[in-house]
C-alpha cells in the first residue's frame, strides 16, 4: 500500500512538473510569436502539420531524428562522467571526412557496396579519434574539455573548407557548395516511398539500447556515474577517471562520427561544409531537456527533428523567416531549465 | 514517460483542432513551386527570380507561385532539395523551377523521385550531358551580352585602367561571364579608347560561393575595399547580392572616385546611384512564362534553353531575358559609345567571342578568325590570356 502510494505521488510529481513546464513553455513561445507578429496558432498548426501531415513529411522528420538522436546517444556518455563535449560538431564532422574519403576511394570500383558499408566503421573511428584528441588534452594537459572542443571544432570546421575548396574539388569547379556528389551507387537504400533509411533507423536504435544498457546495468555506467559524481573520490575506489574519460569521449565521438557518416551516404551524397546541420549543439539541448535519460532523448530528439523540418513550412506557408523555429526551440530550453531550477529550488527549501 | 508523451500529442493535436482554416486555400488549376539559394528580397539574383514567378502569375490566369527562399545548406541546415520538393508536389505544385547552379544534384534526384512533375533547373546543363530525365529542362538568358556591356561600361569610365571583377566560385559559368566582361572592357579600352593593352588591368577574384557565407567564403565587402584600395576604381559584379555598390558608395561619401556595376537584379542601384554605371539583369518573367505555358499545354520537352536578349529593345519586361539598365553615374559620351556598341553586337556586325583568342595559359580558344560556338562558351575552361585572377583551384 505505502508502495503504491509512493509510486502515485513520484508520477504525480512528474505530471505536475511536465504540465507546469508545457504551459510555461506554451505561454512563453506564443508570447515571443505574438511579438515578431507571427499568428500562434497557425504557426503550431503548420508546424505540425509540416512534420506529420504526410507519411513523406514524417519520413524526413525521422531523417533528421537518426542523426540527432545518435549525437545525443554519445552526449549521454560524457554527460554521464560530467564532461562537457561541445567538441561534438567537430566529431561529427570528422565522421563525414572520414567516411567521404573511403567513399571517394570506393568510386568506380566493382565493389562499391563494401566502400559504402566501409564508410560507417570510418566515420565511427573519426569521429572517435577526434574526440579523444580532446580527451587527452583533458586528461593529460588539464585543458577544459569545453575550451579543447570548442578549438577541435574550429580546425574541423577549417578542415572541411579546405578539402572542399581544394584537395577534394569537383573537376574545374572551385566552390564552397561541396564535393561532387556520389554515383547512386554510394547512397544509403532507402525504404521506397517515405525516403527513410532503414540501416540509419535500426543502427540508432541499435545505439540507443545499446547506451541505455551500458548506463543503467553494467559496471561501465555504474563506474562512469560515480567519477561523474565526485571524481577524487572515486580514486579511492580504485578506479582511474582518466581512462573512464578517455572512454566515455571516443563512445562519444565514435557514435557522432557515425551521424557525421549518416549525413553523408544518407542525406547530401557528398561532403559540404555544413554537413554537421548543427546536429551536435542541439543534441546538447536534446539530452539537457531530456534529463540525461536514454528513453527521453529519444523522444525529444524526435520532437526537436519534427520541429526543425515542420518549420520549414513557416516561410512557406505564412512568409514567415523560419529562423523563428531557432527561436521557439531557444525559448523552450530556457523555459524547461528555468522550471527545473525552480522546482528544484523550491523542494529544496 | 507514457503520460509525458501523452501530453505532448495532446498538446500538438490541441493546436492542430483549434487552428483556423487558414491552410485551406481555394483549389487552382495549375500551381509552380520555386526554389531560391538567397532571401527573395536580396535585390539581386534570387528577387530577381521572385519577381518572374510573380510576373508569371500576372501573366497567366489561374497560376499561383509557392516559393521558398534561402535554400542551402548554411542557411537551412539538413534541409535538402528533395524534402522540399516532395513538399511542393504535396501542396500542387505542377512545375517546380530551382534557381541555383548549386541545386543541380538535388533537383536532378528530386525529377527522378517525381517524374510526373515537370522541373525547370536555372543555369544547369544536364539536358546537354544527358543526366536530365525526361521530365527536366534546363534555362539560362545570354548574360555573356550584359557583362559585355558591363566591361564596356567599365573600361569607359575607368581612369586608373584597373577593373576588379568580384566572382563567385569557379566554375564554366562563372569563367563565361568573367571573360565575356573582360572582353567588353578590353573592346572599349582598345578599340573605342585606343588605349594601350597592357594598361588595362582585370583582376578576378572569387569569394567561394554566390553569396556571402560568414566563416565559409571570403567576405565579398572586404574583397571590394581591398579592389578600391588597391587602386581599382571600377568594380563589376558577379555574385548574387549587392556588397560591390553598396561599398563603392561608401567609397564615394569618404571622397573616393570610384564606381560599381552591380549585377542581377534591375532595381540594385537603388540608394546608390551616385555610384552606378549601369546593371546587366535578369528579366526570368519571359521565359518563366513560355515554360509554364509548355507545362500547362502537355507539351513539355526535355529541352536546354538559353535565351538572347530582345535586341529591338534590351529594356522590355516582356521580351527581354537579359537587360542592360545604364546607371545615372555613366556620363553622357560613355553611354553614346554604350549605345552603339550595343547595336553593334545586336546587328551581328560586331562579335566579341571571335579569334585569336587564348586561354590564360597561352593555349589557343579560338584561333584566327574563328568565331566560338555557344558550346564553346558555355564550357569556358579557362579565364582569358590578359586577365589575372584563378582559372581554378591551385
Amino acid at each position: 500500500m505505502n508502495i503504491i502510494s509512493l509510486t502515485h505521488k513520484r508520477l504525480l510529481t512528474a505530471v505536475v512538473d511536465w504540465s507546469i513546464t508545457l504551459i510555461c513553455i506554451g505561454a512563453f513561445t506564443t508570447l515571443i510569436l505574438l511579438a515578431t507578429g507571427a499568428p500562434p496558432v497557425s504557426t503550431y498548426y503548420h508546424i505540425f502539420m509540416g512534420a506529420f501531415g504526410s507519411w513523406v513529411k514524417f519520413g524526413h522528420s525521422v531523417k533528421a531524428w537518426i542523426p540527432l538522436t545518435l549525437c545525443a546517444c554519445g552526449l549521454l556518455y560524457t554527460f554521464k562522467i560530467g564532461l562537457w563535449n561541445i567538441g561534438i560538431e567537430g566529431q561529427m564532422i570528422m565522421g563525414a571526412v572520414f567516411a567521404t574519403g573511403i567513399l571517394k576511394w570506393g568510386v568506380g570500383s566493382e565493389n562499391e557496396i563494401l566502400f559504402l558499408w566501409l564508410s560507417f566503421p570510418a566515420g565511427l573511428v573519426g569521429g572517435a579519434l577526434w574526440a579523444v584528441v580532446s580527451g587527452f588534452l583533458k586528461t593529460k594537459c588539464g585543458v577544459n574539455e569545453i575550451f579543447a572542443g570548442l578549438g577541435l571544432n574550429f580546425m574541423a570546421q577549417g578542415l572541411i573548407l579546405w578539402l572542399i575548396f581544394g584537395h577534394w574539388k569537383q573537376p574545374g569547379i572551385a566552390s564552397m557548395s561541396g564535393t561532387e556528389t556520389f554515383p547512386q551507387t554510394l547512397w544509403l537504400p532507402q525504404a521506397f516511398a517515405v525516403n527513410v533509411p532503414p540501416t540509419g533507423i535500426m543502427l540508432t536504435i541499435l545505439a540507443l539500447c545499446i547506451t541505455a544498457y551500458i548506463l543503467r546495468f553494467t559496471r561501465i555506467g555504474l563506474n562512469l556515474t560515480a567519477i561523474g559524481n565526485n571524481a577524487t573520490a572515486s580514486v579511492l575506489f580504485g578506479l582511474h577517471p582518466d581512462r573512464y574519460m578517455l572512454l566515455a569521449m571516443s563512445l562519444a565521438g565514435g557514435l557522432s562520427g557515425l551521424a557525421g557518416c549518416i549525413q553523408v551516404v544518407a542525406v547530401y551524397h557528398r561532403l559540404i561544409p555544413s554537413i554537421s546541420s548543427g546536429y551536435g549543439y542541439l543534441a546538447l539541448l536534446v539530452v539537457m531537456l531530456a534529463g540525461f535519460r536514454a528513453g527521453m532523448t529519444a523522444i525529444i530528439s524526435l520532437f526537436f527533428a519534427c520541429l526543425n523540418v515542420g518549420s520549414i513550412q513557416l516561410p512557406m506557408v505564412l512568409q514567415l523567416d523560419s529562423s523563428l523555429s531557432g527561436v521557439i526551440q531557444g525559448a523552450m530550453v530556457l523555459v524547461t531549465l528555468g522550471v527545473h531550477a525552480w522546482r528544484k529550488r523550491r523542494a529544496a527549501s | 514517460m507514457k503520460k509525458s508523451l501523452g501530453l505532448w500529442i495532446g498538446l500538438l493535436c490541441l493546436c492542430c483542432l483549434t487552428s483556423s482554416a487558414t491552410a485551406l486555400s481555394a483549389e487552382t488549376p495549375f500551381t509552380f513551386g520555386l526554389l531560391l539559394v538567397g532571401p527573395y528580397n536580396d535585390r539581386g539574383y534570387s528577387q530577381a527570380h521572385y519577381d518572374g514567378g510573380k510576373y508569371a502569375e500576372k501573366m497567366i490566369p489561374g497560376v499561383k507561385m509557392i516559393y521558398i527562399d534561402k535554400v542551402n545548406p548554411a542557411d537551412r541546415p539538413g534541409v535538402t532539395i528533395p524534402q522540399l520538393v516532395d513538399d511542393m508536389v504535396e501542396k500542387g505544385a505542377k512545375l517546380v523551377i530551382a534557381n541555383s547552379d548549386d541545386m543541380k544534384d538535388g533537383i536532378r534526384e528530386a525529377a527522378l523521385l517525381h517524374p510526373k512533375i515537370h522541373f525547370l533547373h536555372i543555369s544547369g546543363d544536364d539536358v546537354l550531358t544527358r543526366k536530365a530525365p525526361k521530365n527536366l529542362s534546363n534555362l539560362f538568358g545570354k548574360m555573356e551580352y550584359g557583362k559585355m556591356m558591363a566591361g564596356f561600361a567599365a573600361a569607359m569610365t575607368s581612369k586608373t585602367g584597373k577593373i576588379g571583377y568580384l566572382g563567385p566560385l569557379i566554375n564554366e559559368e562563372t569563367r563565361r561571364l568573367s571573360v565575356s566582361c573582360y572582353l567588353g572592357a578590353k573592346y572599349a579600352w582598345e578599340t573605342v579608347l585606343k588605349r594601350k593593352p597592357e594598361d588595362l588591368k582585370f583582376q578576378v577574384t572569387w569569394i567561394g560561393f554566390w553569396f556571402n557565407i560568414p566563416g565559409v567564403t571570403a567576405d565579398p565587402t572586404q574583397v571590394v575595399q581591398n579592389f578600391f584600395n588597391t587602386g581599382h576604381d571600377v568594380v563589376v559584379s558577379g555574385i548574387d547580392t549587392t556588397e560591390a555598390i553598396v561599398v563603392a558608395r561608401q567609397k564615394r561619401q569618404e571622397g573616393k572616385e570610384v564606381w560599381a556595376l552591380p549585377y542581377d537584379y534591375i532595381g540594385a542601384c537603388e540608394g546608390a546611384s551616385e555610384a552606378c554605371l549601369g546593371i546587366p539583369y535578369f528579366n526570368w518573367g519571359p521565359g518563366y512564362v513560355q515554360r509554364i505555358k509548355s507545362s500547362l499545354a502537355g507539351n513539355w520537352k526535355s529541352e536546354w534553353i538559353w535565351l538572347e536578349p530582345d535586341w529591338k529593345n534590351l529594356n522590355n519586361p516582356d521580351t527581354t531575358t537579359v537587360g542592360f539598365q545604364s546607371g545615372p553615374a555613366l556620363s553622357p559620351a560613355a553611354k553614346q559609345s554604350l549605345d552603339g556598341f550595343i547595336a553593334d553586337i545586336g546587328s551581328g556586325k560586331l562579335n566579341l567571342f571571335k579569334g585569336p583568342l587564348n586561354y590564360q595559359d597561352g593555349a589557343t580558344y579560338l584561333k584566327s578568325g574563328e568565331i566560338a560556338t555557344d558550346q564553346q562558351i558555355w564550357y569556358m575552361k579557362q579565364l582569358l590570356e590578359g586577365m589575372t585572377g584563378q582559372s581554378s583551384t591551385k
